[in-house]
């Protein structure tokens, strides 16, 4: 856990890219889930701040 | 002496092109080589794209041309965000892709398994298993149709043989419980041997020596389907998956030719509305923020796959 702090912290590639990975699946779930609309309406916005955030963070260093 | 290729092109350069060509760098000539694939990519994909997105913000309508463009900032993105409709467009969606994908990964691999074991008649048995494949989606939901009636249809009545029921007395295309199992049914026939071939394409490049080896170890056929088939194959399993999710989420003409979205708006995907809201009702500014938001959507879960793709075939 401290490993995964200390690479955001550093701005790694490895846990951005996996903060990123959770928002966009985060997104997607609450795009197509049944339960409640209010996750549907904020959906694009978590998929679309994941999305920017991998194509970034994916050019961070190893 | 005999003339090469190279020598008769050379000599059938006119001397003025000869003369440019000789003066460019391998840089430059390497730009007139790509040069027309990268301004055909940029007419044909990044233009509309970008367009798409401009429209997205504007309330422009295709069928009226000539009136005026106002701009309404995130108006149609507010209110596709908060439409119940579309929201059960998502559901249905997400129904059909969780189904056709967890069938044609299990029937696929298990089909992939079987045609890797030696026997006789394998190849035709491949052929055979592929064909679903060969045909077009609009002719697979057309004949369907048929195969689903209720009175003639074959699948009716092989449902009626087995479990009792009258073959009248259902009807998969008619009735709002079982149409979305009608397109997850038809979409998995169709597109399970897409998946067995790329998980026979892993099975085949999996060599003899390791299982030999295996073996020599005296590890089990349990254990070795586990340690050492289901990781190798992994790689090329999660390709299928997502070049099959990726087609799935934006599946229009099979849909289409079987329920046409019915009953009601049961198996109405996403693209299906999406092409209801562009061309029936014309309102494109508001189906261009619709098909920016399916676009992000699609992208992100293909970022997703590609780094998990990465990271398996490292492994």
């Amino acid at each position: 856990m401290s490993g995964f702090v200390s690479g955001l912290l550093r701005l790694r590639r490895g846990p951005w890219e996996m903060v990123a990975s959770i928002l966009i699946g985060l997104g997607i779930v609450m795009l197509m889930q049944p339960f409640v609309l209010w996750a549907f309406t904020w959906s694009f916005i978590v998929t679309l701040t994941g999305t920017v955030m991998f194509l970034i963070v994916s050019h961070f260093p190893e | 002496m005999t003339d090469s290729t190279l020598d008769r092109v050379a000599r059938a350069t006119p001397p003025r092109v000869a003369r440019r060509i000789r003066g460019l760098s391998d840089r430059a000539i390497a730009w007139i080589f790509v040069a027309p694939t990268i301004i055909l990519l940029l007419a044909v994909n990044i233009f509309p794209l970008i367009w798409t997105i401009y429209l997205s913000f504007t309330n422009y309508r295709a069928n009226r041309p000539n009136a005026e463009v106002e701009w309404v900032g995130l108006r149609n993105y507010q209110r596709i965000l908060s439409d119940p409709e579309i929201w059960q467009t998502m559901q249905a969606t997400a129904h059909f892709l969780f189904w056709t994908l967890f069938f044609q990964v299990l029937i696929g691999f298990a089909l992939a398994w079987l045609i890797n074991q030696k026997f006789r008649g394998n190849n035709l048995w491949t052929t055979i298993i592929v064909l679903p494949m060969m045909l077009s989606p609009a002719v697979v939901g057309n004949f369907w149709t048929f195969l689903y009636q209720p009175q003639i249809g074959i699948f009716n009545n092989i449902i009626s043989f087995f479990s009792g029921a009258d073959p009248t007395s259902f009807s998969m295309i008619g009735d709002v419980r079982l149409a979305p199992w009608s397109i997850v049914i038809v979409d998995t026939w169709m597109w399970t041997p897409f998946v067995m071939l790329i998980c026979l394409a892993g099975l085949r490049s999996i060599p003899d020596s390791i299982y030999e080896a295996a073996e020599c170890d005296r590890a089990s056929k349990w254990r070795q389907f586990w340690t050492i088939t289901v990781p190798m194959v992994l790689p090329f399993l999660m390709l299928a998956v997502l070049f099959r999710g990726i087609e799935n989420f934006k599946m229009f003409d099979l849909v289409v030719q079987l329920t046409g979205g019915g009953p009601g708006s049961t198996t109405e995907l996403t693209s299906i509305n999406l092409k209801r809201e562009a061309f029936e009702k014309w309102r494109t500014g508001y189906a261009s923020a619709y098909a920016v938001i399916l676009f992000v959507t699609v992208f992100g879960l293909a970022s997703i796959y590609v780094k998990a793709l990465n990271r398996v075939k490292n492994r």
